[in-house]
């Protein structure tokens, strides 16, 4: 292999770099980039709901003064913008891209023991395209009526019809453009990763020898590759909707003084299409993160995964049925009746895998020898997030519970916990945990620590007190609660969640300087710097294009055993971890 | 939005300073690790991986945030009750609320004892001792037999309770339930009531006109006797039956109290029922109400707002442009009587549009 080493240029190794380590690394900082604004956006409207009558210089700054009243308060169309690009950012961009594009591109050929993906060429093309769909968001934001502001599940026809919202018009358009160049990146990414993950093993990786981050990889892989299509034609027939006049989800529409010429179509259409790509992206998000938190706790604990097993079944089982609950999102959207009961039936089931895991994960803490690098801590906080924020799903799950909390800020505090808290935690656990596989040098533990503590108490601070505003009744997506006086008790509790949710997003600066920082100055980190068992840290800590100087290492073992001690109770080989390219040795029994 | 732009290209500078700056200093890494710099001779500070004393620490940390984080969760559960809605003002909204207090005590022992669980075995188990032997604990099928069995028994009982009432809520069929249209538009709302006949005539956004503003075609003969309104009122007691129309994007009809939500969809005719089973002066004079009142009014007055007296509301929840944050209309419920002789009161869709 290593006589294949053909010369690279600036451009073939930086920009248009075929190797998947490189493309990990385009991944991860243009998601951090659309991280950075989808965060400022969440700030700007969290000040308008906590103050909503007060101007603040920030606003007035970043706002150009058409989306601004003659006081200096951002106007509602343009919250309802920041809204919206708040969320396709996040799902899509952040933790879409971002999280599994990063990842999978590092891991997959890393820790199966292949020289790089299926196809580089393709590896590269998504990228390129993912990168060209968030320039057409970013784009967007700056068209003359804003950006697309229709709630980032865009339902027509407020999507469709610019007099109903005048960010649907060009802002529209430019969203659905995006995202139709991002699922063509995530579709291609994601066969990609399937041929991979199927073709590529080394010799001894059969599939119950994977990390557990392969098998989240995979089967998340597999999820996007069933549903994101069908994203792509919900999103063809809304731009024949709004530019050829057809009426796929438009029917008997008055607006602006007229009667539209659209008869037949149903706006309910759109939703089970959407929802058939929207409820498995939530686990899109969250599984990658799931697969890095369950390496990060086998390592740190110093203990094998429980229920190695058991957790690819879980997955398997949670993939298999998220594809098959999406109608809860729709409980009240005026489907027949029936319907919610078989998606209730669905929806509750998932519960169970997903209880498996929180369980499994907690056992594997137990008796463990605990290392608390900063990894470990947001894997910890992964799963308390998960917890807290899956378990309000059996509320909102049940079609008869959510007839009330529909639509509330129940439901936007259970999510933001359970797959946004929970992936991003998931995200920077994988970020410190493989910050020495992509750079060669370690972040700077300290910094690490302190950024974990104050965005676990201001994730907390935000997102638990919101169930309650949500109980008490008050919708998601209103630009101020003052006219309703029923509200008027809830804004204390509105000021205090927006305070966490700046000392949050003050925390992240904290992360992004340790990060650049360390590129530059980290210590420089040694070949397997968290003594953990799997085949990347069996690669050379400079990169290589091939990953591996000379053969691909075999694999003997899976890759959790930590801590396995023989009869006399003395460990194997003299250390805590076996890695798995260790021979069984005489006599020891395969886990 | 142009100073955000410049923040943008900034941004792009610096990262291609960045990459171009990370070319040149490649070697000086790889010159390093050929030097021998390897973090085994650092000290504890500079120690990029966790050392025992981390350990020792980040685990009392763990067990300072659970305390913490319990105080969050007791301080919003028996605090924030002031705030929450009061219990259902609609017969339907009983078994909601029981089923909901059901689920929320069981999500709550869960939580409580989870989070415990998660928080302590990070607390004990901290790696005090490096040299300590974990337990090589790998698998139980008793364990995970007792943790997939519990929950699937559980969430059956939960599924089963919960679709039963779901079953009930869903039924409109049947009895001589009052028949209300409730019409979305941006951004307000309107109703029709069914008159005499008890049926409500055809309705379509291509018969608007002038004071039609809900669209009644009036060549249907159910049509004469419906009675448009601005104003919901309903009697106490008796089960009303709400078609729900749109005429522009969607809209969601919200009436919390009565523990009722429906999407009004263009090209659509939704349905849903209730009974409500307090007059809004008897839901005035409830506990619930009464402290939920004193809690807004200690916060109007401090703003020197006026006092604010309850009423129900039905509001949109669903996204539907620049003003859907103020989209209401007010309910009133009252005796059979009353209702009856403001009904009559109002104009029918005959003698409104003068045909």
């Amino acid at each position: 292999m290593s006589e294949h080493h053909h010369k690279e240029t600036f451009v073939t190794k930086y920009i248009f770099s075929f190797d998947h380590k490189m493309i990990s690394k385009q991944f991860l900082v243009t998601g951090m980039i659309m991280g950075v604004i989808g965060v400022l956006m969440s700030l700007l409207f969290r000040l308008q709901i906590a103050w909503p009558e007060h101007s603040f210089s920030i606003i007035e700054a970043f706002l150009p003064e058409r989306f601004q009243s003659e006081t200096g308060v951002m106007k509602p169309d343009i919250y309802l913008a920041l809204v919206t690009i708040h969320g396709t950012i996040m799902v899509f961009f952040v933790l879409t891209a971002g999280l599994s594009g990063t990842f999978s591109n590092l891991l997959i050929p890393l820790q199966i023991g292949a020289r790089d993906m299926a196809s580089a060429f393709m590896n590269c093309l998504s990228y390129w395209l993912f990168f060209l769909s968030s320039i057409i968001m970013v784009i967007s934001l700056f068209v003359q009526a804003g950006p697309a502001s229709a709630g980032w599940t865009i339902y027509p026809p407020l999507s469709a019809l610019p007099q109903a919202i005048p960010g649907s018009g060009t802002g529209m358009t430019l969203w659905l453009v995006s995202m139709a160049i991002f699922i063509a990146s995530s579709l291609i990414g994601s066969l990609n990763y399937i041929v991979t993950v199927l073709n590529l093993r080394t010799k001894g990786m059969t599939m119950t020898r994977l990390p557990l981050t392969m098998w989240a990889f995979f089967i998340t892989a597999i999820i996007g590759v069933v549903s994101f299509p069908v994203l792509f034609s919900a999103a063809l027939l809304l731009i024949f909707d709004r530019s050829f006049g057809t009426s796929f989800y438009l029917s008997d529409i008055f607006i602006g003084g007229e009667v539209l010429n659209y008869q037949g179509g149903s706006p309910v259409l759109f939703e089970h299409l959407f929802w058939f790509l929207g409820h498995p992206e939530v686990y899109i998000v969250l599984l990658p993160a799931l697969g890095l938190t369950s390496e990060v706790i086998s390592t740190n604990s110093r203990k094998p995964i429980f229920g190695y097993r058991a957790m690819i079944g879980s997955i398997m089982a949670i993939a298999f049925l998220s594809t098959i609950v999406w109608g809860h999102h729709m409980f009240i959207s005026g489907m027949n009746p029936f319907l919610g009961s078989v998606f209730t039936f669905t929806t509750l089931l998932i519960a169970i895998p997903s209880a498996v895991k929180a369980f499994n994960y907690i056992t594997t803490l137990w008796k463990g020898n605990l290392q608390f690098n900063p990894a470990m801590l947001f894997s910890i906080g992964l799963v308390s997030t998960f917890i807290t924020g899956g378990l309000t799903g059996i509320v909102l799950g049940d079609s008869a519970l959510d007839i009330n909390v529909h639509d509330t800020y129940f439901v936007v505090a259970h999510f933001h916990l359970v797959m946004g808290v929970s992936a991003i935690y998931g995200m920077y656990a994988g970020v410190y945990h493989w910050f020495p596989k992509m750079y060669g040098r370690m972040m700077n533990k300290t910094l690490g620590y302190v950024h974990f503590w104050i965005t676990a108490i201001a994730a907390y601070g935000v997102f638990f007190p919101m169930h309650f505003i949500g109980l008490a009744g008050l919708p998601r997506r209103y630009y101020t609660n003052t006219n309703f006086p029923l509200f008027d008790d809830l804004a204390n509790v509105n000021q205090v969640m927006t305070i966490f949710a700046l000392i949050g997003g003050a925390a992240q600066i904290v992360f992004l300087v340790n990060y650049f920082m360390s590129i530059y100055k980290g210590k420089v980190a040694t070949q397997n710097p968290w003594r953990a068992n799997t085949l990347e840290w069996t690669t050379p800590v400079e990169h290589i294009h091939g990953n591996w100087p000379g053969e691909i290492p075999e694999v003997h073992r899976w890759p959790y055993d930590y801590s396995k001690v023989d009869e006399n109770g003395e460990y194997i080989f003299g250390e805590d971890y076996i890695m798995q390219t260790v021979p069984l040795k005489e006599g020891e029994q395969e886990s | 939005m142009l100073a955000l732009f410049y923040f943008f290209v900034a941004v792009a500078f610096a990262i291609g300073i960045w990459q171009v700056n990370k070319l040149l200093s490649y070697k000086a890494l790889i010159g390093d690790l050929k030097a021998g710099k390897t973090v085994s001779n650092l000290d504890d500070y500079d120690n990029p991986i966790a050392t025992e004393k981390d350990n020792d620490f980040q685990g009392k940390l763990f067990m300072i945030f659970l305390v913490g984080f319990y105080l969050l969760m007791g301080y919003c559960l028996i605090f924030l009750q002031d705030i929450m809605l009061p219990d259902s003002a609609s017969v339907e909204g009983e078994d909601y609320d029981n089923l909901f207090r059901i689920s929320f005590w069981l999500i709550g022992v869960v939580q409580f004892l989870t989070q415990a669980l998660l928080y302590f075995f990070s607390y004990k188990y901290r790696g005090v001792d490096k040299t300590k032997k974990a337990t090589f604990f790998a698998d139980s099928h008793k364990l995970e037999l007792i943790w997939t069995t519990i929950p699937t028994v559980v969430l059956a009982v939960l599924i089963l309770y919960g679709l039963s009432i779901w079953n009930d809520v869903t039924d409109l069929e049947g009895d001589d339930a009052i028949l209300v249209e409730v019409y979305a538009k941006q951004f307000g709302w309107q109703a029709r009531y069914a008159g005499r006949d008890n049926e409500l005539g055809r309705g379509n956004v291509r018969f608007l006109e002038g004071s039609n503003t809900i669209g009644i075609d009036m060549s249907d003969d159910k049509a004469a006797d419906d009675i448009p309104v601005r104003e919901l009122h309903l009697p106490v007691g008796k089960k009303v039956v709400m078609k729900f129309r749109s005429q522009d994007v969607l809209h969601s009809a919200y009436m919390p109290h009565f523990r009722a939500q429906m999407n009004c969809v263009p090209g659509m005719i939704t349905e849903f029922g209730f009974t409500p089973k307090f007059t809004t002066e008897e839901m005035r004079q409830q506990k619930d109400v009464i402290r939920k009142v004193a809690s807004v009014n200690a916060v109007r007055s401090a703003k020197g707002d006026e006092s604010y007296e309850f009423d129900y509301l039905l509001l949109c929840n669903k996204i539907c442009g620049s003003s859907h944050y103020n989209m209401q209309m007010k309910i009133v419920v009252e005796s059979e009587k009353d209702y009856l002789i403001w009904l009559n009161q109002q104009k029918t869709a005959k003698e409104l549009f003068k045909l």
